[in-house]
Formats: C-alpha cells, structure tokens, sequence
C-alpha cells in the first residue's frame, strides 16, 4: 500500500512530509512497546502505535521505519516532526482506535508481520 | 577508525542521539544495511539502558576490517545478578523509562540477538560495562535467530 492509500483508509492526517510518497508498504505492527517494535526484521513496514514521543521516532529511525500512525487521537509535537524529517520518516495522525485501525488496514491488504 | 560519545542518565529527550550518528557513519562507510540495522538497533537499546538506569556514560566504537566493537561504559548503579538481567521479561526500569515504551525486560535479551559477542560486567554502586562485537564480512545474513 502507498501512503495516500493507508491515509485514506484510516481517515488519517499526513503530519511530516518525509519520503514516502512513492514508497510501497508491506506490512504493519501495532505497538506501544518500542523493545517489541525492535525485535523486526522486516523491511517496507508501517508502525502503529499510540506512543507520541521522541522515542518512538528515534525507534523507527533505528529500524528503518519510514511511517508512523498515531492512534487514539494522538498529537505529534513540533520536535517529532523535525527528528522524523531529519530520517525521512512521514507521522500519520488517526483518531481511531489502534484495533480499528489496524483492521481497516488488514481488511485493505496490508500484512501482518506474525 | 575510532569514535566515542558522552551519554547523559535520565535525560530521555537526547536518547539515542549517539546511536542515531553511528548509524550515520556506518552507512557512510558503506557497510551493509542488514549489519548497520542490527548493529544500531543493539546499539539504542544499550543507549536507552544508560539513559534509563545510570548517572552518566561513554559509547566507544571501534572499526576495522574485520569487525565491529562497541562499548558502553556507565557510572550507575550497577547491575545486581547479569543471569537475571538476561532473562527476557525481568526489569527494574522506572514507570518513566515504561512510559517511554521501553522497560519490559526486553532490551538485553534483544541486544543478543543483533550481535555476534556480548560481554557483561558490573559493579554495584560503580557502574556497568557492556562490550559487543559485530563481525564484518561473514558472508550471507548476518542475522542470529
């Protein structure tokens, strides 16, 4: 899936403006436990999460994440958006559910990663 | 080719800044994707650790052809039973370092996993010590699992 379409089938709001415009998504993993999101190997992935703090992007960035979603409603502050820009990372904020939105995301053809 | 960067205990905005510039220069020096991701991903959770548990310390690392060395030497607390930090799901970090998303025991046992040798020593009241090695050229994947 390319960004617009996961924005779109989430409702979401495109935050950041990384790289990822052309860039097709795999799979995705749902977590607010970044020691789990650390354990990946896979490549091409979309990180969901409910965790908006620097740490989450700084996550990412280590394992070569090009796309967040914040769910729940979930800000992004002005120092995310900066560290994710410096990493080529895009943020997607979502006001739904983590279990929705990753099931409208499943339903839509993106893999799970287990 | 040698390098080092000061970490500074519980100041979690500034975690991972120094694995983020190793991550930096090892793609600078070409070196191949699935080692540099393994390597910073041990690397951040060694980072995050000194962060989260020790007053104040030091990444080292050292490169050559053959491999990989990085140490993280802390003033801290120390770590009481090294077996039993290894074992994943056991933790001490603070309900800060959980709200971060990290503390779930699962920092050390991952480090494991993304390095080829991983030394442990500790001090209770001194500090830690934590030496890991990534060999280069092996050929293949460099993944352990």
């Amino acid at each position: 899936m390319k960004l617009q379409e996961i924005v779109e089938t989430i409702d979401g709001r495109v935050i950041s403006n990384g790289n990822c415009r052309d860039k097709v998504f795999e799979a995705a993993f749902a977590s607010d436990l970044m020691s789990d999101v650390l354990t990946l190997k896979n490549d091409d992935l979309v990180l969901i999460t409910g965790l908006a703090t620097l740490q989450t992007i700084r996550t990412a960035e280590m394992a070569d994440i090009n796309c967040i979603i914040f769910v729940r409603n979930k800000k992004v502050s002005p120092e995310m958006v900066q560290l994710a820009a410096e990493s080529g990372i895009d943020l997607i904020e979502c006001r739904y559910s983590m279990f929705r939105t990753s099931g409208l995301l499943f339903q839509s053809g993106l893999n799970p990663v287990y | 080719m040698y390098f080092e960067y000061e970490i500074e205990g519980g100041n979690f905005s500034k975690a991972g800044t120094a694995s983020s510039e190793v991550k930096k220069k090892l793609r600078q020096l070409n070196v191949d994707l699935k080692i540099v991701k393994c390597v910073v991903v041990a690397l951040y959770e060694a980072e995050v650790n000194v962060v989260a548990h020790a007053y104040r310390g030091k990444m080292k690392i050292e490169i050559d052809e053959e491999k990989i060395l990085l140490i993280l030497e802390d003033e801290g607390p120390g770590i009481p039973d090294i077996d039993r930090a290894m074992e994943e799901g056991y933790s001490t970090a603070s309900a800060a370092v959980r709200e971060m998303g990290f503390g779930a025991g699962m920092g050390l046992p991952n480090i494991k996993k993304n390095v080829d040798r991983l030394n442990i020593s500790s001090e209770v009241g001194k500090g830690t010590r934590v030496e890991m090695i990534t060999y280069l050229n092996k050929g293949g994947t460099h993944e352990k699992s």
